[in-house]
């Protein structure tokens, strides 16, 4: 019976491994719906009061608009603002609204709605998962239906680019309350139905006040399962993965003529937090030690199978600010194995804590086995994110973890005092003071290039890889981002070409 | 697998397999810590006979590393089952009715439970890992040998020569162990063996959904979760694991109902 | 009277259930509030979430309010969904149950059939290879098989979708047609235990006195194993499958994970991911009270259908 068993699965392999010869059936091109996949669902479908990235994921740009968005190459662009201008004190912005705007429901959008979601966010104890965004805002006016006046406390050049975050985009005082459920914006789809665990449908708003959507109908699937995720797209259930969740899969779907891969840049750096208030990580030395200890090809190869750019400090390299760093403190082994004996800590023991993500996972077992080498023992701590965000970020009760930070433009967490990690550096605390009045270019890119070589010498952290986006649709589709400014899936560009 | 072919058949296997398990704390053919990304995926050659897995690691290395999580969790489970459900169900079958009704309600209670409930408990607390899967299977088989103790005790219990016993004065403490517990002993066993089988199911079904043993621990459970994402890339690294599984279960099993031929022919299948 | 103990016991084996699952949710380490708002939240905001979503009252008070709630069929509001915790598992259990009916079917319809068999051919070559399938079938994880469905079936046969549910608003085959792989993936172990027992109690019954003498009457082995010893053998056949019934629960929340069916389990894991403790309270309490309560059925409907059980023990 063993044999006849051991047989029958070895009959099955080449089964398996064969390649997928059939395609999908297609429907009439007009109505044919889009399926979307993500790995994760959303917990409610309010983008202005929750940190889960799946809520902007499914809502963004295609439910709702925020006075201005960010544009596929990362620019700001005009939303439901068509233009603003800043006083020359720059205390003082004035942006102009659209007319004939209108809510799915019907209710109008005017400069009094902006007043009210604004003030929504910024309220004392809001629910709002991003108040620095409006941190610098002191009142908010209607002086007109399509004007709005926003008065700063302290000059915020980025102002245009805050209001451009899903946190901050325009909801109505009828219907804001309800949008956890039942969300209503006034972009190019509405939604139509949330099938919790399954998907949420959207359909074409055809009132849309720009230019309507292609698709009629869209639907993102939540599969969490990278085996699944896979499967589904081979056997046609979706037609799309703008984040697909296996690089493992990659060239399966790459030699696959039924899909175009594409595989772009993200926000998200993924780093080794060290916890330098805990000895002995509080030495230079170790930390260094630490970053050295680490081949970052190896992480990209063995985690992410290839996909992923390293890094060198807090900055992806597509950032016109980015500088390259990886040479500061390099894989070297015997550097770090001296710097350890230099800094007394040899036979080093600590925990490294993982939060669920894969990318996150995988380099832990890499990173353990390489800090190995070196001479340090490291344990793996799994964690959910629950427990990371509540001992390990706010609790500060962690060794080293790895995190992708993926808010853009975010260098600025390395002057938190308080901050999960942190090292006391006057000249970064200059630095980023100087950048919230800088307004010249060229000079704000001197100011980041110094700031980045500050936290790289300081081996504040181990800079790992810039998680890329791994794109994945079928090929008879067009219109999706190559890249991830922003943790969105706009999809009001997408099309079926065929 | 009939009769005392299959019996040593099945013992055999096992045996060796625990052979594996027990020689991999000490030597596998190749470190299962070693990453190798340059050869990773391989196929099957002399040196590695079942090909590397996604991080270059030789895979028979890894199947006798995750014998050792697998067999070991069983193993503990079923102890656990074993020494704490065997007393308890002894105390249940010899007391009297409200310690009966006491005991049969906690075991209820506890029975309720499923293995991966009280592992998704347990994981909270303490976080994922094989002792965890070990401790909650442990405490399923708590009322599963606590009944069947119970039960079969009471069907000595009923017989003569315990009333002899009882009469002559002996407590009743001392009636189970040493007029119950050698009857009841053969039973037990060939539960034990195919509750063994049983737990190394449950353990591979909770570190599949990520429950049970965490990297850098290797088990059979997490090489099929793993393999799962790779399928379509490396069908074989998903074959192996399930294999080595099926093997242990059927040997393990056949190991239970070859012990239950051979030790009590009148409780021949009563449990299988 | 022993309905009324029954009932009894029903109701403090759920009672200390409940107390357990409580105690164990409610010291979990993590932040249900800071995982909603994220790593930019503002204290101030975390603490008003957590006092609205009354993660700061004390403990017994909880308790009691929690209980109180679920006796009037109230199971509270889930932390990170923000609807009713019942609302949210009624949805689910639309998945789940009849995944489970589904598998149970299946289980019996290939069982019932294939264990007469073997009993009827008692020690012959289509016992023992009813025998050797069972084997084979309880030993294989049903991780494993619908690992090799969903890529033998699903993928390359594309004769049924990978995973996923499309709702029963999809319409019933379409609904069935995504339950079918699962429920076949969990069946099979179901089946073999279930094969296993029904041909151990058959052939039990078998050797007593009545269906001897139905048989030297001139009954076929056939006619004696469907009319007099079938009749009697259901009691232990009840009484397995009531205990296996946790098997059933734990297998079908796993087989959920494989295939990625919006079912209880998946949202079980869900939810104790997201420290979301009132929906992992209402998850688990229905898991556990499912299973006692068919447990205590299973005990029931064995008694009555056994004149011998029925004296009681």
């Amino acid at each position: 019976m063993l044999t006849r068993r051991f047989a029958l699965a070895l009959a099955l392999m080449p089964v398996v491994a064969a390649p997928f010869v059939a395609s999908a059936p297609v429907a009439a091109q007009s109505e044919r719906p889009l399926i979307v996949g993500m790995a994760l669902e959303p917990p409610h479908l309010d983008p202005t009061a929750g940190a889960a990235a799946a809520i902007d994921e499914v809502l963004y740009a295609n439910v709702f608009e925020g006075l201005t968005r960010i544009a596929a190459d990362g620019t700001v662009a005009p939303a439901l603002a068509t233009a603003w201008e800043v006083s020359a004190d720059g205390l003082t912005w004035t942006f102009t609204l659209r007319d004939g705007v209108t809510f799915h429901d019907g209710a109008p959008f005017d400069a009094s709605v902006a007043v009210f979601a604004l003030d929504r966010f910024r309220a004392e104890g809001a629910e709002n998962a991003q108040p620095q965004l409006f941190a610098a805002i002191d009142g908010v006016e209607a002086a007109d239906p399509t004007t709005l006046v926003i008065h700063l406390s302290r000059p915020a050049a980025d102002l245009p680019f805050s209001l451009a975050w899903g946190d901050a985009v325009m909801v109505h005082p009828d219907s804001a309350d309800a949008n956890k459920q039942t969300p209503i914006g006034t972009g190019p789809f509405r939604f139509a139905e949330w099938r919790r665990g399954d998907r949420v449908i959207l359909t074409r708003n055809d009132d849309y006040w720009g230019e309507p959507a292609a698709i009629a109908r869209a639907e993102f699937a939540f599969i969490s399962d990278p085996g699944i995720a896979l499967a589904s797209l081979l056997a046609g259930d979706v037609n799309a993965f703008p984040n697909f969740p296996a690089p493992e899969q990659i060239p399966v779907l790459e030699s696959n003529g039924q899909f175009h891969v594409e595989i772009g840049t993200t926000e998200g750096e993924v780093i080794l937090a060290i916890n330098s208030a805990r000895p002995p990580f509080d030495k230079l030395a170790v930390r260094q030690a630490i970053s050295s200890a680490i081949d970052r090809n190896v992480l990209i190869a063995g985690a992410m199978y290839g996909a992923g750019t390293p890094i060198g400090s807090h900055m992806p390299p597509h950032n016109p600010a980015y500088l390259d760093l990886t040479g500061v403190n390099a894989f070297d082994p015997d550097r770090a194995r001296s710097l350890l004996a230099e800094a007394g800590a040899e036979d080093l023991s600590l925990t490294i804590t993982l939060p669920p993500p894969a990318y996150a996972r995988r380099s832990g077992e890499l990173i353990a086995a390489q800090l190995r080498q070196v001479g340090i023992h490291a344990a793996l701590k799994p964690v959910e994110w629950a427990e990371w965000l509540s001992s390990a970020f706010r609790g500060k009760d962690y060794d080293l973890t790895i995190v992708a930070h993926t808010e853009p433009n975010d260098i600025g967490i390395y002057g938190r005092d308080d901050y999960y990690f942190h090292i006391e550096n006057s000249r970064f605390d200059a630095v980023m003071a100087e950048l919230e009045t800088e307004a010249d270019p060229d000079a704000r890119i001197d100011l980041l290039h110094e700031a980045q070589t500050l936290i790289a010498d300081d081996a504040v952290n181990a800079f790992l890889f810039v998680l890329p986006k791994l794109g994945v649709w079928d090929a008879d589709l067009e219109g999706f981002w190559a890249n991830a400014p922003i943790q969105a899936n706009d999809i009001t560009a997408v099309r079926w070409t065929d | 697998m009939r009769g005392s072919a299959g019996l040593g058949v099945a013992a055999a296997v096992l045996v060796s397999i625990i052979a594996a398990a027990v020689a991999s704390l000490w030597w596998t053919p190749f470190p299962v810590d070693g990453f190798d990304m340059g050869n990773r995926f391989a196929m099957p050659t002399a040196a590695h006979p079942l090909g590397t897995d996604h991080y270059g690691r030789d895979v028979v290395s890894m199947l006798m590393a995750g014998a050792q999580t697998s067999l070991a969790v069983a193993a503990g489970a079923v102890a656990i089952g074993l020494f704490v459900g065997t007393p308890l169900g002894l105390a249940a079958a010899s007391s009297g009715r409200a310690g009966r009704a006491v005991l049969m309600l906690g075991s209820d209670i506890v029975f309720a439970f499923p293995a991966l409930i009280v592992a998704a408990i347990l994981s909270t607390f303490r976080g994922p890992g094989a002792f965890n899967a070990l401790i909650a299977i442990g405490i399923f088989y708590i009322p599963v040998f606590m009944r069947l103790t119970a039960s079969s005790a009471r069907r000595v219990l009923a017989l003569d020569f315990v009333d002899a016993a009882r009469l002559a004065g002996k407590s009743s403490a001392r009636i189970a162990a040493e007029h119950v517990l050698p009857v009841v002993a053969p039973i037990l066993l060939t539960q034990a063996a195919t509750q063994f089988a049983i737990a190394i199911l449950i353990e591979a079904g909770l570190s599949y959904v990520g429950l049970g043993a965490q990297p850098p621990a290797v088990s059979w459970g997490r090489m099929l979760a793993e393999a799962q994402t790779l399928i379509s890339l490396a069908p074989q690294l998903a074959v192996w694991p399930g294999l080595a599984i099926v093997v242990t279960v059927l040997a393990a099993t056949a190991l239970g109902e070859g012990l239950n031929r051979r030790l009590d022919p009148r409780f021949a299948g009563r449990h299988a | 009277m022993r309905v009324l103990t029954r009932l009894a016991q029903l109701a403090a084996t759920l009672f200390v259930a409940s107390l357990i699952v409580f105690m164990a949710m409610s010291v979990l380490p993590g932040d249900a509030g800071l995982l909603r708002l994220g790593m930019n939240a503002e204290p101030a905001a975390v603490a008003a979430l957590r006092a609205e979503m009354g993660l700061d009252d004390p403990l017994p008070l909880r308790f009691v309010a929690w209980l109180g709630g679920i006796l009037t069929g109230d199971f509270g509001t889930s932390g990170t969904y923000d609807v009713s915790v019942l609302g949210l598992l009624a949805e689910r259990a639309r998945v789940s149950v009849p995944l489970a009916v589904y598998a149970l079917v299946l289980s019996v319809a290939l069982a019932l059939p294939a264990g007469i068999y073997a009993a009827v051919r008692r020690g012959r070559f289509a016992d023992r290879a009813v025998r050797g399938v069972a084997e084979i079938g309880l030993s294989v994880p049903a991780v494993w098989l619908g690992l090799l469905f969903i890529y033998v079936f699903a993928v390359y046969l594309r004769w049924a979708p990978a995973g996923g549910f499309p709702g029963w608003d999809a319409g019933p085959a379409r609904a069935l047609g995504a339950l079918t792989l699962p429920a076949v993936a969990l069946a099979i172990p179901q089946a073999a235990i279930l094969a296993r027992i029904v041909r151990t109690a058959l052939t039990e019954a078998m050797d007593e006195d009545f269906v001897a003498l139905a048989r030297a009457k001139g009954r076929s082995t056939a006619g004696a194993v469907i009319h007099h010893a079938l009749p009697n053998a259901w009691a232990p056949i009840l009484t397995v499958v009531g205990m296996q019934f946790g098997f059933l629960v734990a297998g079908a929340i796993v087989i959920e994970t494989v295939f990625n069916l919006p079912g209880l389990g998946r949202l079980l894991f869900q939810a104790v991911a997201q420290r979301d403790i009132v929906l992992v309270q209402g998850i688990t309490l229905v898991v556990v009270a499912t299973v006692v309560i068919v447990n205590a059925l299973c005990d029931v409907v064995a008694v009555a259908s056994n004149p011998r059980l029925r004296r009681g023990p």
